[in-house]
């Protein structure tokens, strides 16, 4: 099989020493000791590549990262199952989907030309918003979280408020997108390359027409697809990709935007697209430290060692990953703050989900925030 | 297709989802009673108006649905007690979902229809299928997966 080798040889899954460091620290072996990223790369390479293909647990990998910090030959992992589940799709299998697959299905329906969205309607009125300008702000499928997680009480459109309110403060009229589709992060790695693709097209073709130069999103999902995966599958884009983090750094170091004292203890969690995948660590910190008042204290995993929100990609919600969740909550009130930090509107919405349980709920509560509305909300004068 | 003299009317595709039962009975009775409604339709039959996820319906509207009809018990009737308020429930969040998507919407219905409305239901597919022939074709027609 031609294709296998192609895999194998572009993530290095040959150098696999078969040490089993990945599987010591894989947060989904940690509660499900029948799932092992080594043995699924070992049976790979050992000629059983098609059974690992039709094998759920190609889906449950939540393709993370942590295995790669450990890796002694530095086999890209993530990518290995990204391009099995490729060749998976290309087999027609059946991909375990969280809420009956009503995400992906929506994310298909806006790979239709011609569709006509309305997903401006929770623009703030004082907002200052442009048709035509230098700098997009990419919305992403917040307005879409916020219709179909009502019942968590997960207000994610906040986060695209607080957005607007920042770039209008530093003194920028973002465009928004009137028909942008979704960023196609959830299809690419659930190994609908063909649907991604199109996705893709409609989005660089809206942020071309809008005239932008560049392209700021709020979500760690977003930011790594457009840095990293639209590059490799569609080409070099004619626009820079900024995280709101790497704005407001630049804002602040320009003297554009100031902040007030929040007498707040945060903890902050560092998301794996954003930090694993494309080593944002420091910068999320650095914009924190610009509160006054505001003191971060690290959970037992940070940074590099930090553990993934426990679903990825609306796929494998199951028990395994409220065990995560719930851990991770539980290491988050170990350290005493009052309010835990997230980059990803995905980890704020799985978080609350996990807190929404009857029975463990009540000791997993925390407050929660995404790091651009605390930032919106600590915004002075 | 040149010899056709007159421009083919447009039949949308509509999916209807209907509980076991009272709706599904509905449908039956109007079977029997030999009342005639509009064959757009294609009649899913769900244990209850609950059990419809917002996913199949999304479903449904990605492989080209025209329009997408929730059918249950009435209040205070249902099988399972309170499996209609879910799926209304349900309902408000999908509505929500297909406005942001600009899908008009004439093309999303929910009925509360007893087993023994035969004439009911028929009259209320008509309307249905009425509304959405006036909306025209869901622009996400040719979708295929």
């Amino acid at each position: 099989m031609v294709v296998k080798e192609e895999v194998l040889k572009k993530t290095q899954a040959y150098y696999c020493i078969d040490c089993g460091k990945c599987t010591s620290v894989c947060p989904i072996s940690r509660f499900n000791g029948g799932f092992s990223p080594r043995r699924i790369l070992i049976s790979s390479l050992t000629g059983r590549y098609e059974e690992t293909l039709k094998d759920e647990k190609l889906y449950a990998c939540l393709t993370c990262g942590l295995c790669g910090t450990r890796c002694p030959s530095d086999v890209k992992f993530e990518e290995f199952i990204k391009n099995s589940r490729f060749e998976g799709q290309k087999l027609g299998n059946l991909i375990p989907c969280a809420h009956g697959g009503a995400i992906q299905s929506l994310m298909r329906i806006m790979t239709s030309p011609s569709l006509e969205q309305k997903r401006l309607a929770w623009v703030p009125r004082g907002a200052q918003i442009a048709e035509k300008g230098e700098v997009a702000y990419f919305v992403g499928c917040l307005p879409y979280f916020d219709a179909f997680f009502t019942d968590l009480e997960v207000d994610s459109l906040r986060i695209a408020k607080s957005a607007i309110k920042i770039l209008n403060r530093a003194e920028v009229e973002p465009v928004l997108l009137k028909n942008e589709r979704c960023c196609g992060h959830d299809l690419l790695w659930a190994g609908d390359l063909e649907n991604f693709k199109r996705l893709a097209q409609h989005n660089i073709d809206a942020i071309k027409e809008s005239g932008a130069h560049t392209l700021i999103t709020t979500c760690a999902e977003c930011y790594r697809t457009f840095k990293i995966d639209y590059p490799a599958y569609m080409g070099p884009l004619p626009f820079k990709v900024l995280h709101i983090i790497e704005f407001l750094i630049d804002s602040i170091s320009q003297g554009k935007l100031n902040f007030k004292k929040t007498r707040k203890k945060v903890t902050y969690q560092d998301p794996c697209r954003l930090g694993r995948h494309l080593g944002m660590y420091e910068q999320p910190r650095m914009v924190l430290s610009n509160i006054p008042a505001l003191s971060l204290v690290e959970m037992e995993r940070n940074q590099q060692n930090a553990i993934c929100c426990g679903t990825s990609g609306w796929m494998n919600c199951d028990a395994i990953s409220k065990r995560i969740q719930s851990y991770r909550l539980k290491s988050a009130r170990q350290t005493g703050a009052d309010l835990l930090i997230t980059a990803c509107p995905k980890c704020y919405i799985h978080f609350k989900c996990a807190m929404k349980d009857p029975k463990i709920g009540k000791e997993l509560e925390i407050e929660i925030k995404d790091l651009t509305s605390i930032m919106a909300d600590a915004l002075g004068r | 297709m040149a010899k056709m003299k007159k421009q083919e009317e447009f039949e949308p595709k509509i999916v209807v989802f209907a509980c076991n039962w009272c709706s599904y009975a509905g449908a039956d009775t109007a079977g029997v009673s030999k009342i005639q409604y509009h064959h757009n339709v294609r009649l899913i039959r769900v244990m209850c108006s609950g059990r419809v996820n917002p996913a199949f319906v999304i479903k449904a509207f990605e492989q080209g649905a025209d329009g997408v009809m929730v059918s249950g018990c009435h209040f205070g009737d249902c099988h399972y007690i309170f499996g209609n308020y879910q799926a209304k429930e349900r309902f408000e969040m999908l509505k929500r979902l297909i406005h942001l998507l600009g899908l008009e919407k004439a093309r999303l219905r929910l009925e509360w229809v007893s087993a023994a409305e035969g004439g009911r239901f028929a009259q209320v597919v008509n309307e249905f299928v009425e509304d959405v022939k006036k909306v025209g074709r869901s622009p996400l027609a040719p979708i295929k997966t």
